[in-house]
């Protein structure tokens, strides 16, 4: 069933745009597809952005690892290097202080009427999409590779056969991490 | 019923309370799509299938292309989903408005069109490129990539934020 569901290209753009959908509305009722909310994030006064995704991250996390026990699903982890994973998102972060969106939020403000995510958001980032398209070649043969770690997670370093342990140890920094932030005023 | 239409229309949300709802959603795409949620690569799909509208089919041949391949797939039709749902609440909620330049943009750097848009635009492509050499963005690296653990993505998030928060200090810092 999972399977034959998984596998049709048909019910899997269903699924995307349902999934997109939800994924829109709660990036808009969390107000994250504001420029100054994100702005103030960056600012370091307004913490709406990071309660928003660490509390994702603390929830997806045990459903995700609960669900890979069970056999249900499989992990999907992108290899990092010094070289991707470094330059890239700090280029990344540049163009997210100066854009104010990053590209699911900036797709989100257009849906309240942002037109700077429009015409400078959403033409930006698939142009710079496109760019990295004429830069990949040259970017993966001298630079993607540098320093290479994989795709291993804080599990495999600190204990790969307590996994559990791991996990409820990540949630419950966050959670302390969320009511320290609540604590001191944010 | 009134409660749910009263939810339905707020205008705002807890963050907790929509950090939980992207954790299920982040459950249901690993589990129904097999797919982590993650926004960037429909980007470069909609670069790729605009050039190729321009230039033709040749360049389906650019190894990043052949990559990632350019069809209209489930990351596409997130995309469109995420402004349907990004529009639909804004709009139960009240709060569509449409503007050019953002109301805390104007009071730093004033009212002109030109000089938002021309940081927009420099800003997006810094995104698209960024996000494609770093192999995620906020959603793939910051969302999907950190709730499997993946140190990589980890170290992608930190840099987001941090290349992010020295941009604002440079645009804003002292007011």
């Amino acid at each position: 069933m999972l399977d034959r569901m998984r596998s049709s290209p048909g019910v899997q753009k269903l699924m995307g745009l349902a999934l997109g959908f939800f994924f829109g509305f709660l990036l808009q009722k969390g107000a994250v597809c504001n420029y100054e909310v994100i702005m103030d994030q960056l600012l370091l006064r307004d913490f709406t952005v990071i309660k928003v995704i660490f509390t994702a991250i603390a929830t997806g996390m045990v459903g995700v690892y609960a669900m890979r026990a069970a056999g249900l699903v499989s992990l999907h982890k992108k290899p990092g290097s010094v070289g991707a994973s470094i330059p890239g998102p700090l280029i990344f972060g540049l163009g997210f202080g100066l854009l104010g969106y990053c590209p699911g939020t900036a797709v989100g403000a257009i849906g309240h009427g942002a037109l700077d995510a429009l015409v400078g958001g959403l033409v930006g980032i698939t142009l710079g999409a496109g760019l990295y398209a004429v830069a990949f070649p040259w970017l993966d043969r001298h630079v993607l590779n540098v320093g290479d770690f994989g795709d291993r997670t804080l599990i495999d370093v600190l204990g790969p056969r307590y996994p559990w342990a791991v996990i409820v140890a990540a949630v419950t920094v966050i959670i302390a991490g969320l009511g320290m932030l609540e604590y001191i005023g944010y | 019923m009134d409660v749910i239409v009263r939810i339905l229309t707020a205008a705002e949300w807890s963050p907790y309370a929509v950090g939980v709802g992207i954790g299920v959603l982040s459950w249901l795409a690993f589990l129904l799509s097999d797919h982590p949620l993650g926004v960037s690569t429909a980007f470069a799909k909609t670069a790729g299938m605009i050039e190729r509208g321009v230039r033709g089919p040749q360049v389906t041949q650019r190894p990043y292309y052949q990559k990632i391949s350019l069809d209209i797939d489930w990351k596409w039709m997130l995309i469109v989903g995420l402004l349907l749902g990004a529009f639909v609440a804004a709009w139960l909620g009240g709060t569509i408005r449409w503007e050019w330049v953002p109301a805390m943009w104007e009071s730093r750097f004033g009212s002109g069109l030109g000089a938002r848009l021309a940081v927009a635009l420099a800003g997006g492509v810094c995104v698209g490129f960024g996000a494609r050499w770093g192999r995620g963005c906020t959603s793939g690296h910051g969302i999907s990539g950190a709730l499997q653990l993946v140190l990589g993505s980890w170290l992608a998030a930190l840099c987001f934020f941090l290349g992010g928060i020295i941009t604002a200090f440079a645009l804003y810092g002292g007011v």
